[in-house]
């Protein structure tokens, strides 16, 4: 019988090879290299799932949209786009503040560094939230939240209905989003606090960053689809 | 067989003990093991409402529950069978357990996800169960709108939070096996040295993690709708209930894939074992898996022939409902051609295996018969239906599941079972299945409709045989249940190859150790080499 199954030089009692390893490394993995590869692949995998995630929604708006133009674009009207406009510049400095602090990890820069870029990257999500809600409240002011309260003053009720159906249902699993990503932002901070990531570990706060560009990414395009299409129109 | 008397010492069973060892394990085999008791779970509650269903449909009349109640059976059944059974059972339990091992690796590359999938899972069926036991729900597990959103009275926001749920726990099943096969094989073992199980887990992953989100986004968006009053589905808000459609079986079309392609992967397995021959065209199955994942995400269209879609929308669904064929069809051909002039040895997972080609062919044939848009309008939300699909998911999914469930039993356990009995078992699964479904084949074609308590007093005859194949298939799922648990401790002690078979889990003990692997192996050819070695061409 042909033994295709050759053996791997001898380990030590926990499987391990016998350099040095490193304390992070977990016993199913053979070295860093490999624990940093499945981690960063398992995070666009995961972001490949939140794409048909939110793909579902665009589909609806896509759909909706062709449906009532005219309708979609008198609801887009009474959207603020000097906050969205804000929120957007909110968003991509804090993807740079991100970047930042994923390039302090892996120079194993100080922790001052690393606590401070990630820091300001939790700040800028939170201002992004503030400003959110605070174009929520107006919506509720103004009774354009859909339901038995939603009053329309334009040409096209029940689209511009179905259009903030959509912009929060939209925006909102944008802002959950932004929620867990501020938490994640907060756990690495404390962890970039601890001491815990230097040139040969630095795979959570690059994973973390991953996440975070995506969720800037669907913002980058809920915001033309929500506030500008069809604004050549008016104003 | 040598003869064994003596487990080995130290054992991913015996090494930790207790509640808590178990609750909060990362081992890929215990969390299997957590996998295989809750689907079993799941798959006794399905059957009791597949029970239910059959008694009822014994008489024409509504007289053993009236319809509102046989409603929400056929629903609960569905969406327990469905989400909570078919779809972890291979992959959560089979795969999750051999796919590392397979692929040479001591576990899979994300361990606590993997903990964390079974909770998600146990938390969403948490969610269903309570729906199913403060009322039900009435809405067939489709959920179609705008019924579910604006008129049912039953607890369609509970059960879809359910199935919302229990939707991230695949995709994190999927998300692991996908970095598992890349990130995590044995020095040596190429993409074609891979065993097909793993190749069919592979593709069957990527619909996982492509398609469960849509599903996710749509059942919310229900939840919402029905809730909130968000215009979505629901016309007389503005909605497209066709959209609906659209959304749901863009996942739960591909979703079929998700629970079969994990059984023809067993299949492949089970088949080289018992022929004792390197499967025929190795790299012809292997990329049928993935043209299976692939053509199967454009297909879903075929399930709206009736439903308004535009004539050419669904002329483009049928000619690629049709391509899909193809690739099953090349790996029905191909497990021929293996057993063909095989050294074939009957024992019980084989008998599963014969079952599952001979079942899945006539369940993929008929589909074919849905596939074209004028037939299906006259065979559509028939029996027919529900025969063509009972065919791939219990004929070809669940004979699969238990093939493989027989099949690496010895390796789990470490012990066999009474293979007596689960030769009988095997052929009381395979008449009783046959009883039951084939004569809806009939009663469908002749236009009994499906989802009614009561049918036209004509059909009774054939009701009354598929309710008493109903009770011989349930009896074929009893007894396997009572010998595996009588085998825990009872049987005589496997050894770790007791069938003879090839693959990287047979060369470690039974039951495997913790770390799978004493040394990591480094693998020189395909790890499933009946065969004197010949490579040729990329396989």
């Amino acid at each position: 019988m042909p033994d295709g199954h050759a053996h791997a030089a001898p380990l030590d009692a926990h499987g391990h090879p016998h350099e040095p390893a490193h304390p992070k490394l977990q016993h199913h993995f053979d070295d860093m290299g490999q624990r940093a590869e499945a981690s960063t692949l398992g995070m666009w995998v995961f972001l490949v799932t939140e794409i048909l995630f939110f793909g579902g929604l665009f589909m609806c708006y896509l759909v909706y949209r062709w449906k009532s133009p005219s309708g979609f674009q008198e609801a887009s009207f009474e959207l603020n786009r000097v906050w969205g406009a804000t929120n957007t510049a909110v968003l991509i400095i804090s993807s740079l503040t991100m970047a930042l602090a994923v390039r302090a990890a892996q120079t194993s820069a100080k922790r001052g560094t690393q606590v401070f870029f990630l820091g300001l990257t939790m700040f800028f999500g939170l201002v992004f939230l503030g400003i959110k809600a605070i174009e929520y409240t107006d919506k509720f002011v103004h009774h354009h939240v859909p339901g038995p309260h939603f009053h329309w003053d334009g040409q096209y009720p029940k689209p511009a209905e179905q259009f903030y159906s959509l912009y929060f249902a939209m925006t909102g699993l944008h802002a959950v989003h932004m929620i867990v990503g501020v938490g994640i932002m907060a756990v690495i901070t404390w962890m970039a606090w601890r001491e815990t990531f230097d040139e040969d570990y630095y795979t959570p706060v690059e994973v973390a960053g991953l996440y975070w560009h995506f969720v800037d990414i669907v913002w980058i395009f809920l915001f033309p689809l929500l506030y500008l299409i069809g604004g050549h129109f008016k104003g | 067989m040598d003869t064994i008397t003596t487990a080995p010492t130290l054992n991913y069973l015996n090494s930790a003990h207790g509640l808590a060892s178990w609750l909060l394990t990362r081992d890929h085999k215990r969390i299997a093991l957590l996998y295989l008791v809750s689907v079993t779970a799941f798959f006794a509650i399905g059957g009791f409402f597949a029970m239910m269903i059959r008694l009822e449909l014994v008489t024409p009349a509504a007289d053993f529950v009236q319809p509102d109640t046989y409603n929400k059976l056929f629903t609960m059944h569905g969406v327990i069978m469905v989400f909570f059974f078919l779809i972890p059972s291979i992959p959560a339990v089979l795969g999750n357990f051999m796919l590392p091992i397979m692929v040479g690796a001591k576990d899979l590359a994300f361990p606590r996800i993997n903990l964390l999938s079974w909770y998600i899972y146990v938390l969403g069926g948490l969610f269903t169960l309570t729906a199913a036991v403060t009322g039900g729900v009435d809405t067939g597990w489709t959920f179609y709108a705008p019924y579910s959103t604006a008129s049912s009275n039953s607890h369609v926001i509970m059960a879809g939070v359910g199935v919302f749920i229990t939707g991230f726990s695949s995709i994190l099943t999927g998300l692991n096996f996908i970095v598992t096969v890349h990130r995590m094989r044995a020095p040596g073992l190429t993409w074609f040295r891979l065993p097909l199980f793993v190749w069919s887990h592979y593709a069957t992953s990527l619909i996982m993690i492509l398609g469960t989100p849509v599903i996710a986004i749509t059942v919310l968006l229900v939840a919402v709708e029905r809730g909130l009053h968000l215009g979505i589905f629901d016309p007389a808000l503005g909605g497209d209930p066709i959209l609906f459609q659209h959304l749901f079986w863009f996942y739960s079309h591909p979703a079929v894939y998700i629970m079969i392609l994990p059984a023809m992967g067993v299949t492949s397995e089970i088949v080289q074992a018992f022929a004792r021959k390197n499967i025929f065209g190795y790299a012809f199955v292997a990329f049928s898996s993935l043209a299976i994942a692939i053509i199967g995400f454009l297909v879903w269209g075929h399930h709206l022939f009736v439903s308004g879609q535009s004539t050419y929308a669904g002329l483009i669904f049928s000619i690629l409902s049709f391509l899909v064929a193809i690739p099953s069809a090349v790996k029905v051909f191909n497990w021929t051609a293996t057993i063909y002039k095989g050294a074939v040895s009957w024992d019980s997972p084989m008998l599963y295996a014969f079952g599952f080609v001979g079942l899945f062919t006539i369940g993929g044939l008929t589909g074919l018969f849905l596939a074209s848009m004028g037939l299906d309008v006259h065979v559509h939300d028939t029996y027919f239906i529900i025969a063509h699909f009972h065919y791939v998911m219990v004929g070809g999914a669940i004979m699969g599941y238990l093939g493989g469930l027989h099949y690496w039993w010895p390796k789990i356990t470490g012990r066999m079972y009474p293979e007596g009995w689960a030769k009988f078992a095997a052929l009381t699964v395979f008449v009783g299945f046959n009883l039951t479904f084939f004569p809806q084949f009939i009663v469908g074609y002749l236009g009994m409709p499906r989802r009614y308590a009561m049918y036209a007093p004509e059909f009774q005859v054939y009701n009354v045989m598929s309710s008493a194949g109903a009770s011989i298939l349930a009896v074929g799922y009893v007894i396997p249940l009572i010998y595996f648990i009588w085998s825990l401790k009872y049987a005589p002690l496997a050894g770790k190859d007791p069938w003879g078979a090839k693959g990287l889990e047979w060369e470690i003990p039974s039951p495997p150790p913790t770390e799978n692997f004493a040394v990591t192996p480094i693998v020189t050819e395909r790890t499933h080499q009946y065969a004197p070695s010949r490579e040729v061409g990329i396989a």
